[in-house]
């Protein structure tokens, strides 16, 4: 399939989004992660910073030094190949499904009109690919959450998450950080901090890593959360 | 160190810098001050670098003391009422706060934030490179979170040698209710002909739902030609994202970095300083730029501040407390007279 060349949109005058599509698919991300890695390589001066997004990728520039229309001139001309699968990393995830880590389990099997150990037969089998982050620091977006797990938002935002929650909503997963308030369901958690401020940089996941889910029991998860709370490293990387 | 004690701080006072770059890719937000160019101001008036760590003072004021060392400083921003031991001065100056004394800041006639900057920096521990607070994640200035009596600033200060009293006579501080210049894009194609021609004429009106995050606006519903919803992109400063209700959102210092509504424009940078200081209630226009105009705007806005000393004057007679008594009293004769 010929690829359509991507749309560049001001977003202000000192940001630029350049979108491949308006859809949440593979290849779009592919193409948005691989204009971020030609620009990171090929750095353009003036650029502050990128922020990869499902579709898009929006970079952020100081007006003193670049005008849009000349970084329109200068990113369209850089040749950028979609980036594969291969060259990311792979994560294993512990998470807990116990029911006092998964507040909205049991609603959620019963909208969809499954048992709870379905529910996390399929969020825990799929293969999760991480698209952006978002929300607030620390918030994966993941793409790949079986099709029969698409549950629509809440009409109303449910109490605060507890920290390291995982939610789905609108056919869209995400391992959450900070507790807030969420239109989404609280489906397991995990003892690791996917954000941490004193690391540089504070995150260890990238957009384009593999993530994969492990199930761990609540004795395991309070473990693991102790362990994480010295610092110990309980993310396990596959590839 | 020198320190500064915060006597009273009603809410929304937080320690801000230029802001915290480099990590929206991994959801953090910049935060930063919400008028930059009454921030910058006020760092210039005191010899410092641009972006150097300051308070910002929001409707809430503040109260506070030095607590062993003279302390050079500056402040702007809005037309707070400021005073010194109790005795006013102009909204806008620079000074130095001899130890015992307090300054105090307050609303006044009009304005939502203002900044004081002391010579050198607030020097409260830097997160992610910056020192900028944000609430919402908990990170920078103290402790993440706004600050209250009893807390002490830290200062480093970068000189104790007494600063002459001066007004900072800036003509970008004064008030100027023209009509905030908006860059049309990315998501103007999510909203119909007629919606964006409402946009540009109709009057707006800032509502109570206005914070750090973003500013809600009430006024005509602007309509969507089609889905509200999209597939979330990345925001930057200034955005003007309209939800399902039609009404616009002006995504502020502490918006998130992504989001999923059309955003139909952005407020140019040279005029959001000047929005940031609208009140709840008051109105405002917005007027259709193209982006090389707002970039050359703004980068005029920058040459402008950039000349901040040429604007420091000796004061002009400040009111004392009996001249503000009399006019009280004879204010009140008046009433009396009248009835």
């Amino acid at each position: 399939m010929a690829e359509t060349a991507p749309r560049f949109l001001p977003a202000g005058e000192a940001a630029l989004t350049v979108e491949f599509g308006a859809t949440i698919d593979p290849l779009l991300n592919a193409r948005v992660r691989g204009l971020d890695a030609a620009l990171a390589a090929s750095p353009i001066a003036g650029i502050i910073e990128t922020v990869p997004t499902y579709r898009s990728l929006m970079i952020h520039f100081d007006p003193r030094v670049l005008s849009t229309s000349a970084l329109i001139e200068k990113v369209a001309c850089l040749p950028s190949e979609p980036l594969t699968a291969e060259s990311a990393k792979h994560w294993l995830i512990p998470v807990c499904y116990d029911a006092t880590h998964a507040e909205d389990l049991a609603e959620v099997a019963n909208a969809l009109a499954m048992t709870q150990e379905q529910v996390v037969a399929l969020h825990r089998g799929a293969d999760y690919r991480v698209y952006m982050y978002g929300f607030a620091p620390g918030y994966v977006f993941l793409g790949g959450l079986p099709a029969a797990l698409t549950i629509s938002r809440r009409a109303k935002p449910r109490p605060p998450i507890p920290r390291g929650s995982l939610l789905i909503a609108g056919g869209q997963a995400l391992i959450g950080h900070d507790p807030m308030p969420t239109g989404w369901y609280h489906i397991g958690r995990t003892p690791i901090a996917t954000f941490d401020p004193e690391r540089e940089p504070p995150c260890f996941i990238e957009v384009g890593d593999r993530i994969s889910f492990e199930a761990i029991d609540a004795a395991t998860f309070e473990r693991l959360e102790q362990a994480a709370h010295v610092g110990a490293p309980i993310a396990r990387r596959l590839a | 160190m020198p320190a500064l004690r915060i006597l009273r701080a009603g809410p929304g006072a937080t320690i801000q810098d230029g802001g915290r770059f480099l990590d929206r890719r991994y959801g953090v937000t910049p935060a930063g001050p919400m008028d930059w160019i009454a921030f910058r101001t006020a760092n210039l008036a005191i010899g410092n670098a641009l972006d150097a760590a300051a308070i910002e003072i929001a409707l809430g004021g503040i109260e506070l003391r030095s607590e062993e060392n003279a302390l050079p400083l500056s402040f702007c921003g809005g037309a707070f009422q400021w005073e010194r031991n109790g005795r006013p001065l102009p909204c806008a100056m620079r000074l130095t706060l001899q130890p015992g004394e307090t300054l105090s800041a307050r609303p006044g006639a009009w304005g939502a934030f203002a900044y004081l900057a002391v010579a050198g920096s607030i020097a409260t521990e830097p997160v992610l490179g910056s020192r900028a607070t944000q609430t919402r994640a908990h990170l920078g200035g103290l402790d993440g979170r706004m600050l209250h009596a009893g807390d002490v600033l830290p200062v480093a200060a970068s000189s104790f040698a007494a600063q002459t009293e001066r007004e900072i006579a800036a003509p970008w501080l004064s008030r100027d209710d023209a009509p905030f210049r908006v860059i049309l894009g990315p998501q103007q194609d999510y909203f119909t002909e007629d919606a964006l021609a409402t946009f540009f004429s109709a009057e707006f009106r800032l509502t109570h739902e206005a914070d750090r995050m973003a500013y809600r606006f009430d006024g005509p519903t602007i309509a969507h030609a089609h889905d509200f919803n999209i597939v979330s992109d990345g925001i930057a400063l200034g955005a003007i994202q309209i939800a399902g209700d039609g009404k616009p959102l002006v995504l502020m210092a502490d918006h998130q970095p992504t989001g999923g509504y059309p955003k139909l424009g952005h407020v140019a940078r040279a005029d959001l300083g000047r929005l940031a200081q609208m009140r709840p209630g008051e109105t405002c226009r917005f007027a259709a730029i193209d982006v090389e105009a707002a970039r050359e705007a703004w980068l005029q806005c920058e040459d402008r501040i950039a000349e901040t000393q040429r604007f420091i004057r000796p004061l002009r007679r400040l009111p004392k407390n009996e001249d503000l008594l009399r006019i009280n009293l004879s204010s009140g004769i008046i009433d009396v007279e009248d009835r």
